[in-house]
C-alpha cells in the first residue's frame, strides 16, 4: 500500500503524537484508534487523547530479513511495548544497544522516518521507540 | 522584551572517528583531527532526516518551556539538505507538535545560517506583536562527498529555540546581518553534494562576515569584547572559530563552552544553534553571549543576548553534553550505509 | 443442520510451480477430488474457494467465478472466500454450512494460492497483508516478525527453548518423507534448524513455512446422500471458528492464540468429544512456535507445556497425539488460500486409511484439523469422525 498517500496521510496525527482512544465507560486505552469499546461496544464513550511516550517492551525481536521498503535497515529491531497507560503498539526499537532491547525495558518515543515509497517517493515519519538507560 | 523561552537540541548517536575517515582514503588521520580541530563527527542513521531532528530538537524546546505548542504561531525550519527539495520541514515539525494549524510556517534556506534567519523572524514577529511565540530551527544530516574534505566534518544535527516574550530566559538586545554575494560554498539544483572554493571559504568567506557580523552587532549594542562571558562563531570545523575570536579580540575561555564542532563534526544549520544551546546551558542570569552564524554565499547573522534569572527556572531536556557524549562508534561501512552513499542505496 | 460428510479429496504436489498458473492448480485438483468422490459435474451444486492474496500474487480477483469456469462448472453459483492463511478453512466451512442447512447436496471445495510469480519482497508484503497492513507491515513487520515477538515472549514466560521450537520442524520434515505431495521430502537435523539463521529472532529459516504453490479440493455431501458416491465416507462432526485481533499487539496475551482457544473449544463441544478421543491432527505451523501454542490452545497439553511436550515426543506419531504426520506446512509447504483444506485433507485420508504407509495411523477414527488465519485473527477448527 506504498502508493496509497491518502491513507498515509490521515493517520498522521495518530503515529505523530501517539493518539490513541480512550474509552470513558471502561477506561480501556486503545492504539490505534477504534470507533467502537470492544469491552463496552454502543455504551462505551470514546474520546481521542495523547498516550504517554514511555513504555516498556513486553516481546522484542530482531528482523533480518524485511519487506520491501525496509531492505536497507535490517536487522532491525521490533518490539511489543505497553504504553504507560496499558495500550499496546508494535513499534520499531533504535538508538538502543541490542543486548539492551528486551522484555521489561524502560523505552520512551522518538520521532523517525519510517519508509519512503522510492528514492523519489513520499516519506513516511511516525514513532520509534528507544531504550532508556537505567530505565526509569 | 523578547527572547529564547526554551531551546532544544538533537544530535544523532552515531560517530564515526575523523581517522576512520583518513584511513578509507589513505590520509594521515591525525594530521588531519588536528588541522581540522574535528575528532569525529555525528552521523545520522538512515532513518532520520533533518526533518526527524528538527521535531526532535523542537519537542525538546516546547517541553523546556512549558508552553501550549497551540501558542506558537510561526514555524522555520532552516536547512541545506531538506528531505524534500520541494514541500516543507517546518509543516512536519507543526504537526509533530501539535502546534497548527493556525500557525505560519516555511523553510528556510541560506546555507549554515538558515536557522538563525529564522530566529530572527520570530524575533521581529514576537517584538510587533504578530505572534505570542516562534519556533527557529536549524538541522541538517550534512553531506561531503566521499573523498572530499568536507567528508571530515560535514555531520548531523539541529536545535530549536523559541521566541517569545514571557518568561524570557534569554533576551536578545538585538541583532545585525552582514550580507554578500560570495560564491564560497554551493549545492547546485539536482547536484547530490555541495561544492566549495577550497581556501577561498576561509579569508574573504568564513572571516570577513563573522567578523563584521560581530563587529556590527557590537556597534548596535554598544558592546565590546570584554563584556561578554561567551561568545559563539559558526564552526565549521575547530580552528576557525577560535581564529574568528583571536581577530575581533575574544579569549579561549570566551569560546570554550560554545564549542562543540570538535565532538561532533559541523552541524551546519544547527552549528552555531547549538553552540549557543551549549552555553546556555551552562549560563547564569546576567550573563551576556555573543553570537554571530555564518552562511556561505554569504552571510552572517549577530545576536547580542543576555542571560535572565528566569533560565533559573527552566532545564533543558537534555543537555548538549549529555548528547554529545551519548554515542555509539560506527565504521567507515555503517557510515556509507547510514548517509547512503552507495549509489544502489 | 444434518449430517456432512467428506466423500473426496485431492491436491496438486505442493511447491514451486514454474509452469502452472493459479487456475491450472486449483482445476488439477478440483478435478482430482471429483473424480476422488466418484461425482460427475452436473451432481455439484456450488463451489467455495479459499484464496489469500490473489490479487497481489498474480493480479487476479474474482477467483469464485474463475473457479467455477475453469472446472467446467458453470453456470453453479462460485464464492471466493478470504480470511488470510485460513482462507481454504473458512471455505470448507462455509460448504459445511451450505450443505448442513439443506441448501445443497453437494458442494465442491477448494483452496488454492499461487505464490511464487512475485519477489520473496513482494510475496513479504503480500503475506504481511494478513496482519495489520497500517500498524503492522508499516512498521516493518514481517509474518516471521509477529510469531517471534510471540515466540519471544512464550521463551521468556514459560522457558521455551529454540531447540523445542526446532524439534516440531525437525518431526514435521521426517514426517514429509514419505508424503507425495510435500514440497520437502527430506529430512533435517535438529543442527541443522539451529544453524539455519534468524528470520527475525528467535526464529529461524526453518522455523518458518516456505512460499509455495498449490491447491487443494474436496468434496462435501449430505451424509445421508454420500453411499450413493463412496463406501469411505468421512463425516464433519463440527466445524468452529472464532476472530480475535488483525493486530498482535492489542490482543491479551502474546503467549496463545484466544481465538484457537475458542474455536478448539467449540469443536470439541461440538462433536461431543474431549481430547482425549482424537486420533490424529493436523495443526497450522506456519512457523514451529505455531505448532507448540496450537498443542497448549486445542487443550492437548497445558499452557506453557507445549514446548516439553514436543520434545518428550507426545505429539510424535506413535505420542498421545499423533500431529501433522502429513509434514505440517513446515514440510508440506503452505500456499496460504490452500493450506486449511489441505490439512482436511491429510486428516480425511488418515481417517479412510489412505494416508503413506509410513505415517498411517492403526484404525484412526477421530481427527481434528485447525487452521489460523493471519496471527490468529481468525481460526477454523474442523472435527472429522469415520463414517463407515
Amino acid at each position: 500500500m506504498r502508493e496509497a498517500l491518502p491513507l498515509m496521510w490521515r493517520n498522521i496525527a495518530e503515529r505523530y503524537n501517539l493518539i490513541g482512544t480512550h474509552c470513558a465507560t471502561c477506561g480501556s486505552n486503545y492504539y490505534p484508534q477504534r470507533k467502537v469499546c470492544p469491552k463496552c461496544r454502543r455504551k462505551g464513550q470514546l474520546e481521542g487523547r495523547v498516550f504517554p511516550g514511555k513504555g516498556v517492551i513486553l516481546s522484542s525481536s530482531q528482523v533480518f530479513v524485511s519487506p520491501k521498503g525496509f531492505e536497507h535497515e535490517t536487522p532491525y529491531w521490533l518490539a511489543v511495548v505497553e504504553l504507560d497507560n496499558h495500550a499496546k503498539l508494535l513499534t520499531q526499537v533504535v538508538d538502543s544497544a541490542d543486548d539492551q532491547v528486551k522484555a521489561g525495558a524502560r523505552v520512551e518515543v522518538v520521532f523517525r522516518k519510517i519508509y519512503e515509497d522510492s528514492h523519489e517517493g513520499a516519506i513516511a515519519y511516525g514513532y520509534k521507540f528507544k531504550v532508556v538507560p537505567g530505565g526509569k | 522584551m523578547a527572547g529564547i523561552i526554551g531551546y532544544g537540541v538533537s544530535i544523532p548517536r552515531f560517530r564515526i572517528k575523523t581517522e576512520e575517515i583518513a584511513r578509507v582514503w589513505g590520509k594521515n588521520g591525525a594530521h588531519i583531527t588536528s588541522g581540522l580541530g574535528v575528532k569525529e563527527k555525528a552521523v545520522a542513521s538512515i532513518d532520520e532526516d533533518s526533518a526527524t531532528l528538527a521535531v526532535e530538537a523542537s519537542r525538546r524546546a516546547v517541553l523546556m518551556a512549558g508552553i501550549d505548542p497551540q501558542k506558537i504561531g510561526a514555524v522555520y525550519v532552516g536547512s541545506e539538505s531538506k528531505p524534500y527539495a520541494v514541500k516543507p520541514t517546518a509543516s512536519i515539525v507543526a504537526d509533530a507538535l501539535m502546534a497548527g494549524p493556525d500557525l505560519m510556517a516555511a523553510d528556510y534556506e541560506f546555507a549554515c545560517k538558515a536557522g538563525t534567519a529564522g530566529m530572527q523572524n520570530c524575533l521581529g514577529l514576537v517584538l510587533s506583536g504578530m505572534v505570542d511565540v516562534g519556533l527557529a530551527v536549524g538541522a541538517d544530516t550534512a553531506q561531503g562527498r566521499p573523498g572530499d574534505a568536507l567528508e571530515f566534518s560535514a555531520a548531523s544535527g539541529g536545535a530549536a529555540f523559541l521566541v517569545g516574550s514571557k518568561n524570557v530566559i534569554a533576551e536578545i538586545n538585538c541583532t545585525y546581518s552582514f550580507t554578500t554575494d560570495t560564491p564560497d560554498f554551493w549545492r547546485r539544483q539536482h547536484a547530490e553534494f555541495p561544492q566549495h572554493a577550497g581556501r577561498f571559504t576561509g579569508e574573504p568567506a568564513y572571516f570577513r562576515h563573522v567578523v563584521s557580523g560581530a563587529k556590527g552587532v557590537m556597534k548596535k549594542a554598544k558592546t565590546k569584547p570584554e563584556d561578554y562571558q561567551h561568545a559563539v562563531f559558526h564552526q565549521p570545523n575547530g580552528k576557525f572559530p577560535e581564529r574568528a575570536g583571536h581577530m575581533l579580540g575574544f579569549s579561549k575561555e570566551q569560546l570554550q563552552t560554545g564549542l562543540v564542532t570538535p565532538s561532533i563534526g559541523n552541524t551546519y544549520s544547527g552549528a552555531s544553534l547549538i553552540g549557543l544551546a551549549a552555553v546556555l546551558d551552562e549560563a547564569k542570569p546576567g550573563d551576556r553571549i555573543l553570537c554571530v552564524s555564518y552562511g556561505s554565499g554569504a552571510g552572517s547573522d549577530g545576536f547580542d543576548i543576555t542571560v535572565t534569572p528566569e533560565i533559573k527556572n527552566k532545564k533543558p531536556v537534555v543537555s548538549v553534553k549529555q548528547l554529545v557524549a551519548d554515542k555509539q562508534y560506527i565504521d567507515y561501512g555503517l557510515y556509507v550505509k547510514h548517509r547512503r552513499k552507495l549509489k544502489s542505496l | 443442520m444434518r449430517s456432512v460428510s467428506v466423500i473426496g479429496v485431492g491436491q496438486t504436489k505442493f511447491g514451486e510451480h514454474w509452469n502452472d498458473s493459479l487456475r491450472d492448480l486449483v482445476t488439477d485438483a478440483g478435478v482430482a477430488a471429483i473424480s476422488d468422490a466418484n461425482v460427475e459435474g452436473k451432481d455439484v451444486q456450488a463451489v467455495f474457494g479459499g484464496c489469500m492474496a490473489a490479487g497481489r500474487f498474480i493480479g487476479q480477483e474474482h477467483i469464485g467465478a474463475l473457479l467455477a469456469d475453469q472446472m467446467g462448472l458453470n453456470p453453479l453459483p462460485a464464492v471466493r472466500v478470504e480470511a488470510a492463511c485460513a482462507s481454504g478453512g473458512v471455505a470448507l466451512r462455509m460448504g459445511y454450512l451450505a450443505v448442513a442447512s439443506g441448501m445443497y447436496d453437494v458442494v465442491a471445495v477448494a483452496g488454492v494460492e499461487k505464490m511464487t510469480d512475485v519477489s520473496t519482497e513482494d510475496a513479504a508484503v503480500a503475506l504481511a497483508g494478513a496482519g495489520d497492513q497500517e500498524w503492522e507491515l508499516f512498521n516493518g513487520a514481517t509474518f516471521p516478525a509477529i510469531y517471534a515477538l510471540m515466540a519471544q515472549r512464550h521463551m521468556l514466560d514459560f522457558g521455551t527453548t529454540e531447540e523445542q521450537m526446532a524439534l516440531c520442524a525437525v518431526k514435521n520434515h521426517g514426517h514429509a518423507v514419505s508424503n507425495p505431495y510435500a514440497q520437502f521430502r527430506k529430512a533435517v537435523s535438529l543442527e541443522q534448524v539451529m544453524d539455519s539463521g534468524y528470520i527475525a529472532s528467535p526464529l529461524k529459516l526453518l522455523d518458518c513455512s516456505p512460499l509455495t504453490d498449490g491447491a487443494a479440493a474436496l468434496v462435501l455431501c449430505a451424509s445421508e446422500k454420500a453411499s450413493k458416491f463412496t463406501d469411505k465416507p468421512v463425516d464433519v462432526m463440527a466445524s468452529t471458528q472464532a476472530s480475535d485481533t488483525l493486530a498482535l499487539h492489542e490482543r491479551e496475551t502474546l503467549t496463545g492464540l484466544k481465538a484457537t482457544q475458542v474455536a478448539g473449544r467449540d469443536a470439541f463441544k461440538q462433536a461431543g468429544i474431549s481430547q482425549k478421543d482424537v486420533d490424529v491432527l493436523e495443526c497450522h505451523d506456519c512457523f514451529s512456535i505455531a505448532q507448540i501454542m496450537a498443542l497448549e490452545d486445542l487443550g492437548f497439553c497445558r499452557k506453557g507445556t507445549g514446548g516439553k511436550f514436543v520434545e518428550e515426543g507426545r505429539s510424535d506419531k506413535d505420542g498421545e497425539i499423533p500431529t501433522n504426520l502429513s509434514g505440517g506446512l513446515k514440510a508440506v509447504g503452505h500456499p496460504v488460500g490452500a493450506s486449511g483444506v489441505r490439512e482436511a485433507i491429510d486428516v480425511v485420508r488418515q481417517l479412510r486409511g489412505d494416508a503413506p504407509k509410513e505415517v498411517q495411523l492403526k484404525d484412526a477414527k477421530i481427527g481434528v484439523s485447525h487452521n489460523v488465519g493471519g496471527s490468529g485473527a481468525t481460526v477454523v477448527v474442523h472435527a472429522f469422525k469415520r463414517g463407515f
